[in-house]
This record gives C-alpha cells, structure tokens and sequence, in this order.
C-alpha cells in the first residue's frame, strides 16, 4: 500500500462504517466539538468496522479512521498491519479462513483455492474446521461446522465450571438466573470487597490462562491500588492452539462471564471493564453482547448494581488477528489502538495496566471458578483438588480421541484417566499445553494434572490443551507447524523471539528434509536458552518449548 | 495587566492547574513550547477549552472546542459574564474584598442573555453556558490567549472581557489560577519589560510621569522627551501626513508584516532615510538606506530574555558573529558615539546592572543569581527576594489597597464588514513550522512548508464558489488582490477562510488585510478580513 493516506477519501460506505464507531464527524458547519484526544483506543474497532462494511481496510478508510482519531498516518498503518486478519489489499467480500493448525492437520485440514490458510480457530473439537468471513452491510462470520457436538460430560452431575452448559439457555438472563445465576453476585454484595477478596484469597485459585497466578494476590493488589480508576480486563484471547475452553464458556454461558466480572470489579474497586476476545470467535461476541445488553437492561451492569450503589459497566473489545495479543500487556496495547507489542515488566498491570492504571486481568476460566468460591467459600472450594493445586481444570481435549471436546476434572486426574474419559486411542505422543507447552510420550500417562506435578515434570498445564497424537501421527509434521506458527505470531519486537523463531524454523526445515549441517540440535539447544533467557514476553521464552520437549521426551530427530 | 505588562502565572502552576483556557490561541502550532505545559497538565487529567473560530491542531485536543464567528470575543465574554452572574457562581468573597465596579459590569453583561450571545457568537447556548460554568466552578482555572484576542481593532477592550471573567470567578492572584498571554518569541516580553514601548521607560513606568522621566534622566544625564511616542500604526499615519521623515528599524521587517501592505512599502519608500538593523538581508532590508548587520542575539552575544512566565534568564555567546555583523549592543554605543554622545563600551552585564539600578522589579536580579536559580520570575525586589511565582497575590490579602477594577467593554464588530460584495471572513495566523514572514524560516525547503501559501477554505464553500481543492483562484479584498491555490480543510466553517503570512515572497496575504489599529495596543485586525474569490 501506498503511505499516500491523507490525499485518499473513504467511501460513502467506509466513512458510515467508520462513524458509527468514532461519531459523526462534526468538525465541519458545526460551532462545538469535544474531546478528539484520547480516542485512540477506537482504531482497532473502527479499521474493524471498514473491513466488515468492505472486505478490507483501504487507504481511504485507514486515512479516514487516522483523520479521525488524530493518530498520524503512518501510526496508524502500522497498527492496522499488525493484525493477520485485517486486510491491506482489496479482496473478495466472502473469505474462508481454513485452519491449518495442530488438531485440525491430524483431521486432514485442505485448503482449497481461494482460501486462507489460518492459525487454530479455536474449534478443535470439530475439526477439520474454518472460518467464513462476509463483508457487506451485514456482515457475518460463521463458524464451520456450524454445530458443535454436545458436551461429552453432560448430565454429569460433578459438574462445577460447566453445569449450565446445554442446561440454560445462553441468550436469556432469566433462564441463567432460574440456574443459580447472580446468586453469587448477590453474595458478593452482602460481604462487601474485603470479604470477597479475603475469599478468594483462602480458595488459592491460581490463573487458568497458562502462568498459573494467585488471583487474590492479584485482586488485593489492585484493590490497594489508591491511584483510580482501576480498570477490569477479562482475557478471553484465547488463541493457544489447542484451546477451545473459553470460547464454550462464552458461548454457552455467556452471563456468568459478566456476573464474575462484576464481582471481580467490586473487589477490587474497577467501575469500567473490557472483555477482549479474539476475532475468530462470532458466536461468542454475539452472546456477551446480548447478555451484557440484558445484564444492562435488568440492573446487572451500568449504575446502580443491583441497588447496591456500585457502579460498573463492561465493553466488548474484539481483536483482529493475533496470538501475542493474548499476553497481558499487548492486550493492553491492543485495547489502546497500538500495535499488540507485549510492554515490559515490571511495572506489572496491577500497578500500570490498561491506559496506564492499576489494571486486574483475567482469564474467563479464572474467572468463571470466582463464582462457585463467592457463593460457597473460598475453604470450601480449595477442598477440591490438592493443596497446591484448588478446585477443577477445564481441558480442551482433541486428536486422535473418539470424544473431543471440552472436560472438566479435578486436580489431580491423570491423563490417563483424562484420555480415558475422551476415550483416546493409544497415544504415541500427547501435547500438553498447547504449542507453548511441551509433548509427554506414552510413559508420563500417569502424570497427575496439577500444577506442582507438571512443574516437576518439566511440562506444562498451560490453557489446558491435550492434544492426542496416535502411532499413526507425523510428530515431525507437528514440530514444524509449532515452529511456523511461533515465527509468524512473533510480533518481531525484540531480538532473541524475532530471530530467533525463524533460526528455529530453519533448523527444523533442515532436519526434516534431511539436508543438516550437523549442528542443528546445538544450535536449537542455544535458541531455546536465549528465547527463554532474553525475550521480553511469554512467547519468545516459550516458543521453543514444545519444540525442545519432542526432542527430548520422544526423540524426534534423534541422531 | 494591572499595570504591568504580563503573565501572571508561571509553566508549574500551568501544569499543576485543573481547567486550561486557549482563547484565540493555537499553542499547539504557535507556542509549542507552552503546549508541552498544557499537555503535561491534560495528563494529570486537567481539561482544556478552546475558544477559536477554527478548529485548529490544539482544539483538536480539546475536552470542548468553541467555534466563534470572528470578532465576537467580547459577546462571548460578556455572556459567559452573565450566565456565571445568573447561575450564581460568582466569588462573591473575591469581588467584594478585591475589585471595584462589579454593579457596573454586571449591568453592561446584563443583555447578554445565553441566546443573544448564541445570535452574535454563533455559539450554541448550552456550550456558551457549559463554559461558562467549567471556568466558574474550577478549583484552578487559567485563562491564556493570543493574536486571536489582539490582533483586533478592538484589542484591548478583548483583553478587558477576558480579565473581567477572571475577576468574577477570583481565578486570578492565587497559585494555579491566573490570566495569561502567550508570547510569541523568546523575548518579547523582554522588550516590553525593557521599554521597548512607546509610552514606557524599562520596568513599565511611564514615560508621561514626571518624577519617573526625572529619575531616568538624572541617571542618563540626558532629558527625555515628556511625550509618549508613536506606535507603529501611528508611526505609518505620521509618515502619511509627512511628519515622520526616518525610520531606524531593529530587527522587523514592516515592508511584509504590516496590513495593508501596499500602503505600508509606499510609505517605506517615500522616507527621506531609512536604516535597518537585521540579521538577515529582510525586504525591508532591501529598501534600507543604511544596513546594520546584527549579531544573533541567542547564540552571538550575551544577555538575557524573559519568557511568557515572566523568567529572566541569561544568553550566552556561543559564536563570534560572521563577517561585519556586530553585537546590538556595540552598535547602539557605536552609534552614539557618531552622534557625539559617548556611552563608553558597556558589556551586557553593565548594561543589565543599570537596568537594575532603574528598574525595582528587576533590581535583585544580579548574573549571578540568574545563573544560579536557573532564571527568576520578575518582579525580584532585591538580593534575597526569589522573584514572583504568580503575580498579584495582594488581592487574596486581608486588606487590598488598590482594588482591582472591572472595565465593562462593548461588542464592536471588525471593522472590514462582510457585505455582497465580499462575503467571506478571511482570518490569517501561522502555522508549527513557520515564524511571522518568514525571514528565518522561509529559507529553506522543507514539506512542512507545503500548502503553506494556500487560502483554506471548508469543501463547502469550494462547491459554493465553484472552486475546487488545488485550484488557483484570486483572492480580493476592499484593499487589494493576491492569487492562491485553495486547500479544503475540515477545521473550517463554510464563510470563514483562512491564510498563513509565512510566505510573502509568494503569496502577500497582508495585500488583502486591514489597518484598522487598536488606538491603545497599536495592533491592526489581521484577524478580520472580507474578502472574495475570483475563479482565474
């Protein structure tokens, strides 16, 4: 694309698409105007709304949304290149996003012409699966297969996380609260924060999203925070290849998102809140806007809580397009309207986070168990599970497995007794944690699922994904999608990731088609110390993770 | 104000304040240093209004933006005025115990009403009273302006209005609230604070008083005329009738910046002698019967400025000046000397210690305090004395001695009327990159230059005259005609058009421009032109 922004005019179609996210633009005939600053964080959202409205994001819409926003230029272009999913030369208005990814290989995933490959839609249970994007005044992403096959634990009555799955109907808040719905919330009201944070604090929940932090920690930091506002993130990004936990928790029950994050805000002094999901996921985006509309509409959300007299509302941020995103601190950016490149830490978010304030950011599972600890107590919640590790996993399990699909266990399962519920074939190989986690072989099945077990192990529970690779699976097929995958998400901020995951790929490439130079398993060795030692996010010190297990843990490319 | 000539607050209290006033200022092109302040200050989470005919780059960063007609300053004050006198927010304290005169003003506020400022302003009633009610109700509250209050015929009765306000609300002699005017360079405060006017001696004292004339004189050793002198628009009337027959000109170039320029370079030309000391070859320069090559004072010589906060602060020399040019001061003493008179060679220091010597605000002001605090805010009364943070703290004391006066003003619209004929309000001002004509910075090529001797007009008004965006057209006042190229600009109303004066060599905007002055100030309208658009 031509930088020529500020000569190229929108069209009728992009300049409605883009006002009816920033405003009308009233500079013009008009005597008043406020508050053209700090608008920033609308780019994303409104670059979004052109490409939905056209099919992708010309010079004239991204100089238009610039214009608006008063961001320059080239700022903006630089943003609006960031993101895999938003378009910079003109293309069709239907596009098919087919996923290539881990599960969806094993299923036999096939572009056909026309297509684009894509990174994990998230949809693991159902693959081989894609991603239909129509643009046009009423645009629509559809989700391929449209339906999912039912949760495989349903009707069991042990159920915690996942009990109003395909028992309450997503789109209606009466029917959530005719299921236990705001009963905790109510709870929360009645105890006030400190009590909340005290219980949470006593059930030592640790984060779902894959660094495994104590979420009371977390609050009452934040909480402690006397610079305001505070703001609430809920990281629903989830885009680890493999993970489709999140997305069936939005989906499916889409109000207890919003009641958890109301509690979590009352803790923790928050009066504005972001949800911040991933643009793969439509269905989830129209399900929480639905019941954030409704939580508004019966006194949910908005002022007033529940006549409790706290006030707080949350926002629909929807990405476009990439997996660093889902580190904290890009999240931020993203929110923002900059480019999704992960900040430094410290200062961590619970003092400098979103838009620069204390910011509490969590993952939806997280989130999702604040419920249960709020309603009953945060002892009696850590009686699940073991010491180290409280309460229930979500596991998106996939592969070779007669029963994908989404499971939830208490700590301390094995996965032999996790692969056992999914009915896996025999594996030769099981991925844990995604493409940031590692691969066990057949002999670690007795693993126990818990944090301290896997940590021991030199493994990881990440976001929960179990991947099953049968004795029929190419590992080495595997190992090169993960490397691919890491060198085209690295946001190419810092050295050692942006280098590195393309060094790493390379190596990979040589081994696979058997051209070495002999030194290939050194030279990884080395990658992963720098990537681990000197990347300045999770993906860079995690990207040659899986990639070292398989060498170690099955051999794969064993000299 | 009050009588004297300057900001009453300094950078900090900018940056620590809670509401921020740019009235017919654009600090973010034009005082960009300043606007670091006012930014630093939005980020604590202070608000910002901006009060501008145009949305111009700083209302674009403004929590509210007032889109007035042009010359309506004083019926926006005024109704602002009584808006806060109806709503009952008036510092009833700070107007009783400090200022005289409020029944007078609030009787000449009194007709107005929100919607008769609206019919004049152009101004929506609600905005004018949400302003009115921000500035009123700020804990901290200050009010800066510019050309956009000044380069008026009316100029400084727009000043009155603005003062007035602060008055009324008590948003002036306390720390983080106070009333100032944006300076355009580096030192313009200091030629004013120096005497560099023509009714003053250095440290405002007036030339028409008697016993100040006689302290100067005694320390001169040479009377003084008793006389106030000329301003320059009164200069240019006097070389019309004759009476003024040579002009000594320092560092202007008059033959560009004044309006109506055509009058003002016959004018230049019909002198009997003209001598202009410059450090660049200026048009005026060219038409010079002397020229006095100067030094660049800011890295060529010694001695001080004083900013728009009222800081002194010293100049070092840094280079010897090129070829002939000599030092300002060198070619004062030289000059006297030709003249019979010796001054001897001061350095800037001597110079500055007889400034000290005459000048009580500045008598504590010794080089080496200056250098040591970094600059000090005048007034400085002596040795020990820190100089002034903020001015005018005496009207929070518990016995004021002199009150502080509302000086109720009238509308009076610009003097060069739209009518059929010309139908279009040009306004002119300057741009981020530029300075004046630019004799300093229209040198070389740059692309922040582009455009910059374009008419700017709203799309609107484009289709209306049939002009497109990029077409040459002539643009012709009641005074003369000069051919540009239109740029279209979304921060314009249609009727309201707008040119920079940066670039005379090729566009002479001031051809068009008015000389009607200020009979205070001296300063003539450029801010209200009519105009029309000739398609070529």
């Amino acid at each position: 694309m031509d930088l020529r922004l500020l000569a190229a005019e929108p069209s009728a179609a992009e300049r409605e698409a883009i006002d009816a996210v920033v405003g009308a633009d009233a500079s013009n005939g008009h005597r008043v105007a406020r508050d053209d600053r700090g608008r920033r964080h609308l780019l994303l959202p409104a670059l979004r709304a052109a490409q939905r409205r056209v099919g992708w994001v010309s010079a004239g819409a991204l100089g238009y949304a610039a214009r608006r926003l008063e961001v320059p230029p080239a700022d903006a272009y630089g943003v609006a290149s960031f993101y895999a999913l938003l378009a910079l030369e003109e293309r069709p208005a239907e596009v098919l996003h087919v996923c290539t990814d881990l599960s969806c290989r094993l299923a036999g995933a096939e572009v056909p012409d026309g297509a684009h490959p894509s990174p994990c839609l998230g949809l693991c249970e159902r693959a081989p699966a894609s991603l239909l994007t129509v643009a046009g005044e009423e645009p629509r992403e559809v989700q391929l297969p449209e339906s999912a096959p039912p949760l495989p634990q349903h009707g069991d009555e042990s159920l915690r996380l996942l009990r109003r799955i395909g028992v309450a109907d997503p789109d209606s808040l009466d029917s959530y609260r005719a299921h236990g719905g705001y009963a905790a919330l109510r709870r929360a009201l009645d105890l006030g924060p400190a009590l909340v944070l005290r219980e949470v604090a006593e059930s030592r929940l640790l984060g779902r999203g894959g660094a495994a932090f104590p979420t009371g920690v977390k609050w009452e930091a934040v909480a402690r925070q006397p610079r305001r506002p505070h703001f609430l993130v809920c990281n629903a990004d989830e885009s680890e290849p493999g993970t489709f936990k999140d997305r069936v928790l939005m989906e499916e029950d889409p109000f207890a998102l919003v009641e958890a994050m109301t509690i979590a805000a009352y803790a923790t002094g928050c009066e504005h809140g972001f949800v911040y999901v991933r643009a793969e996921y439509p269905l989830a985006h129209a399900r929480l806007e639905s019941a954030l509309a409704q939580a508004r509409a019966r006194g949910f959300l908005g002022e007033d809580v529940m006549g409790s007299g706290f006030s707080f509302d949350v926002e629909l941020r929807i990405g476009a397009g990439a997996y660093v995103c889902g580190e904290e601190t890009a999240l931020f950016q993203s929110i923002e309207g900059y480019r999704g490149e992960p900040r430094n830490k410290p200062p961590f978010p619970v003092e400098v986070g979103l838009f620069g304030q204390p910011t509490v950011v969590n993952n939806v599972e997280t989130l999702f168990n604040v419920l249960e600890i709020v309603e009953g107590s945060g002892a009696a919640y850590a009686e699940t599970g073991t010491s180290d590790s409280t309460g229930t996993r979500l596991f998106c399990v996939s592969g070779h497995v007669a029963r994908p699909g989404l499971y939830e266990v208490p700590f301390g399962t094995t996965l032999r007794e996790l692969l056992a519920l999914a009915q896996s074939r025999p594996p030769k190989a099981v991925l844990l944690g995604g493409a940031a986690g590692a691969f066990v072989g057949p002999d670690q099945l007795d693993l126990p699922l818990t944090f301290e077990a896997t940590r021991a192990a030199g493994v990881t529970l990440g976001s929960g994904v179990v991947i099953v690779y049968d004795e029929s699976a190419d590992l080495v097929d595997a190992v090169l999608r993960i490397a691919e995958f890491f060198r085209d998400e690295s946001c190419g901020q810092c050295v050692p990731c942006r280098v590195g995951t393309i060094r790493q790929e390379e190596a990979l490439q040589r081994l696979a088609a058997g051209r070495s130079h002999g030194d290939e398993l050194e030279v990884l060795a080395d990658l992963t110390a720098v990537m681990r030692d000197a990347s300045i996010c999770g993906l860079g010190q995690t990207a040659a993770n899986a990639v070292a297990s398989a060498i170690e843990n099955l051999g794969v490319f064993a000299r | 104000m009050f009588g004297a000539g300057g900001g009453t607050s300094s950078y900090e209290e900018v940056r620590e304040t809670d509401l921020i006033v740019l009235w017919g200022s654009n600090a973010r092109e034009t005082h960009p240093i300043f606007f670091h302040h006012v930014l630093k200050a939005l980020h604590r989470g202070a608000r910002l209004i901006v009060v501008d005919p145009r949305k111009t780059a700083s209302a674009r960063w403004a929590d509210f933006w007032l889109g007035i007609d042009v010359g309506t300053d004083i019926p926006l004050a005024n109704g602002m005025a009584r808006e806060i006198i109806a709503a009952g927010l008036v510092n009833t304290e700070f107007v009783e115990r400090a200022t005289d005169g409020f029944d007078a003003y609030a009787a000449s506020v009194e007709p107005w009403t929100l919607e008769e400022t609206e019919r004049v302003t152009g101004v929506p009633a609600s905005a004018v009273r949400e302003a009115a009610h921000a500035y009123a109700r700020a804990d901290r509250a200050q009010l800066c302006w510019t050309l956009g209050i000044t380069e008026h015929h009316n100029a400084v009765d727009n000043v009155f209005a603005l003062i007035n306000l602060a008055l009324l609300t008590g948003h002036v002699g306390r720390y983080g609230s106070g009333l100032n005017p944006l300076r355009g360079q580096n030192n313009v405060q200091g030629g004013g604070d120096m005497g560099a006017l023509p009714n003053r001696l250095p440290g405002f004292k007036l030339v028409e008083d008697e016993s100040e004339r006689a302290r100067f004189e005694a320390a001169w050793g040479a009377p003084l005329p008793a006389k106030a002198g000329l301003h320059l628009s009164e200069m240019f009337e006097a070389m019309e009738h004759g009476e003024l027959r040579a002009l000594y000109v320092i560092g202007e170039n008059p033959a560009q910046s004044e309006a109506d320029q055509t009058r003002a370079r016959r004018l230049l030309e019909g002198l009997d002698h003209l001598v202009v000391q410059d450090i660049f070859r200026t048009r005026t320069a060219e038409m010079a019967d002397v020229v006095l090559p100067a030094s660049a004072t800011w890295c060529e010589g010694e001695g001080t400025v004083t900013s728009s906060e009222r800081r002194v602060q010293r100049v070092r020399k840094a280079l010897d000046p090129p070829g002939e040019a000599r030092d300002d001061i060198e070619i004062v003493y030289e000059l006297g000397r030709r003249l019979g008179v010796d001054l001897g060679s001061p350095a800037a220091e001597d110079v500055w210690n007889e400034l000290r010597s005459l000048s009580a605000m500045h008598a504590g002001m010794s080089y080496a305090r200056l250098e040591e605090l970094g600059g000090i805010h005048w007034p400085c009364w002596d040795e020990q004395h820190p100089g002034e943070q903020f001015l005018h703290a005496r009207l929070w004391e518990p016995e004021v001695e002199v009150r502080a006066p509302f000086k109720p003003v009238e509308h009076d619209p610009p003097v060069d009327e739209l009518s059929e004929e010309f139908p279009i309000r040009l306004t002119t001002g300057r741009r981020l990159e530029s300075f004046n004509t630019g004799v300093q910075t229209g040198g070389f090529s740059s692309p922040l230059h582009r455009d910059g001797t374009a008419i700017r007009l709203a799309a609107e008004d484009g289709a209306r005259y049939g002009v497109g965006d990029g077409e040459r057209v002539r643009v012709v006042s009641r005074r003369g005609a000069v051919e540009a190229p239109v740029r279209y600009d979304t921060g314009l109303r249609p009727g309201l058009a707008f040119m920079n004066l940066h670039f005379p060599d090729e566009v002479e905007t001031n051809v068009l421009t008015i000389d009607a002055t200020d009979p205070q100030s001296g300063t003539a309208e450029f801010k209200a032109t009519a105009i029309r658009l000739e398609k070529l």
